[in-house]
């Protein structure tokens, strides 16, 4: 890692805080939205990029950490320091169990079961009264913290950041320690680590658990911010778009999946926006597809390998 | 000389196949301890079982006449027992420092202290550098060793064994796919390593065996038909006749 790698996001996060006030409304909205799914995806990019394991249910985290919020909110609402510790807590419950479980596979059997477990999760938050079924729930307050109220659009905004922050510089640290160097060599070569005397199992499970409850941070702002949960922030579709963008941004790097969330979000507005494309932007699916196959055909390596394909001597 | 790892009438079944039967032998101390044997004689499943890859059917492994047979993989590797495989199994996208060192870290592994950096870890790097050392490989620790010459990646396998410091070594044909002179390297090492190593040794270049080894098993189908010093083993005729053919040596 060289010195423009660890100064770069130090000063975006520090632009984002500046600019912060000066953002319209919708921008506001939409840079939030943005710094939630790359905690989310910062947060796939731990099990995919760093220890290999390929998950296709990571999205059950993400659902469960914003229903908790919510269904722990009551009608009074509740606190910053109770409601997302609870949000995390739950969605690592969860990850231990699917973890445990689904850990015990390898390849597309895990990408199978974990996708099993997700749905299961979908089923029983679209199918039972225990948060409102196929039409969610709303949250009534949104959750504070002494002078801090996240019904405030900026407070929202600086909470989603320090969130982000948070995250990304956990990452960084677990990269560079032993943690980090043991779940590496997971990555590379796993029964190597075995016969060297790790005990691989419960390194995995541990990189699934902090996976999810970091998928439950997001889950809490994606709660917070909309002020309303579904069915559809577990769904499958969810969790593979959100390995699409760790994919689209490069695999292996975390500003990869920090960049290819922004990538697919904006590439997301801008296919659907009547504005930018005319009457195609109904069929935002069809052109969304499109890009990604573009993208993965021209950038196999995604768009982090664009820097280092325009200059052959930078590093990347 | 002592017993360091002692393996009592060990068996394997796979189904109705049984792959390895009723085994016994004894690891000791300073010696290299030959196992050979023709393609399906058992002698994977063997090195398998010994260092807690698949579990045993019946029988027991005891080092330092501790019973080890159920502990996992990862607990008898940090207990003392190292191996190679048959196949080169390292970290090819690390460099060959990189590969010891993880190897190493296996002792101070502490995954909760994330603030430490791994590669600041001075146990883990001083035991990596003593192991590239001995292996022959300092001058090539800043390589990525998955660009190092096939006997180049044997040695740094047998290095990272190295750097976890047992005290047993269980490899798995080291010198497959060497040339004579790679193949002289490693065994100048292996003459090294077994004063202070009980080393079993399961391999095909019978030159290569009977340089080295102070003790040979013989396996056919799973079971031992002979076990002794390389001198009685030559002259073995059961030995002769099912393995080292007519030719004889």
């Amino acid at each position: 890692m060289n010195r423009l790698s660890s100064i770069v996001p130090g000063a975006i996060a520090l632009a984002l805080a500046v600019l912060a006030p000066l953002l319209s409304p919708y921008l506001s909205d939409f840079v939030v939205k943005i710094m939630i799914l790359s905690i989310f995806a910062l947060s796939l990019e731990l099990l995919v990029g760093m220890t290999g394991l390929v998950s296709l249910g990571h999205a059950a985290f993400y659902g469960i950490g914003a229903y908790a919020t919510v269904l722990f909110s009551g009608k009074e609402g509740g606190s910053i320091a109770t409601l997302l510790p609870l949000a995390m807590g739950c969605a690592a419950g969860y990850a231990l169990v699917v973890g445990a479980l689904s850990l015990r596979t390898r390849g597309v059997y895990f990408i199978m079961v974990t996708l099993a477990f997700a749905q299961m999760a979908y089923f029983v938050f679209h199918d039972t009264a225990l948060g409102g079924g196929s039409d969610g729930i709303y949250l009534y307050v949104r959750p504070v913290l002494g002078a801090l109220d996240m019904e405030n659009r900026l407070v929202t905004f600086y909470v989603a950041l320090a969130a982000l922050v948070f995250t990304y510089a956990l990452l960084v640290l677990i990269g560079r320690s032993r943690f980090g160097a043991a779940l590496a060599g997971i990555r590379v070569n796993e029964q190597r680590m075995r016969a060297t005397g790790f005990p691989v199992y419960a390194y995995k499970l541990a990189a699934f658990v902090l996976a999810g409850a970091l998928a439950g941070l997001a889950g809490f702002l994606v709660a917070a911010r909309d002020g309303v949960v579904n069915p559809e922030l577990l769904a499958w579709h969810n969790s593979g778009e959100v390995l699409l963008m760790i994919i689209l941004g490069g695999l292996g790097h975390l500003r990869g999946a920090v960049i290819g969330a922004v990538a697919f979000t904006l590439l997301k507005e801008v296919l659907g926006t009547h504005a930018f494309v005319g009457p195609l932007a109904d069929h935002w699916q069809l052109t969304l597809g499109l890009c990604i196959i573009a993208f993965v055909a021209l950038l196999p390596k995604g768009l982090i390998g664009l820097a280092s394909r325009l200059s052959p001597k930078a590093s990347s | 000389m002592s017993v360091l790892l002692s393996v009592d009438t060990l068996t394997r079944r796979f189904g109705g196949l049984v792959a390895v039967s009723g085994v016994t032998l004894d690891l000791r101390l300073g010696e290299v301890h030959a196992v050979i044997g023709t393609n399906g004689a058992g002698k994977s499943t063997l090195i398998n079982m010994l260092s807690g890859e698949i579990e045993a059917s019946e029988g027991r492994i005891a080092l330092d006449g501790q019973e080890i047979t159920k502990r996992s993989q990862a607990v008898r590797a940090r207990s003392g027992v190292g191996r190679s495989y048959q196949r080169t199994t390292i970290f090819p996208e690390f460099t060959v420092h990189e590969n010891c060192r993880l190897a190493a870290q296996a002792a101070t592994q502490r995954p909760w202290a994330i603030w430490q950096s791994s590669r600041a870890c001075s146990a883990s790097n001083a035991a990596a550098t003593e192991a590239l050392e001995a292996a022959g490989l300092a001058d090539v620790a800043g390589r990525i060793a998955g660009t190092m010459s096939h006997g180049a990646k044997r040695q740094l396998e047998v290095a990272m064994c190295l750097a976890t410091r047992p005290r047993v070594l269980l490899l798995d044909e080291p010198l497959a796919g060497m040339g004579a002179e790679e193949t002289d390297r490693m065994l100048t090492l292996l003459e090294k390593l077994k004063a202070t190593h009980a080393i079993l040794l399961v391999e095909h270049d019978m030159d290569a065996v009977f340089r080295i080894a102070d003790r040979i098993t013989v396996m056919v189908n799973g079971a031992v038909i002979a076990s002794g010093d390389p001198a009685s083993i030559r002259q073995n005729a059961e030995v002769r006749t099912a393995y080292l053919g007519e030719e004889g040596h």
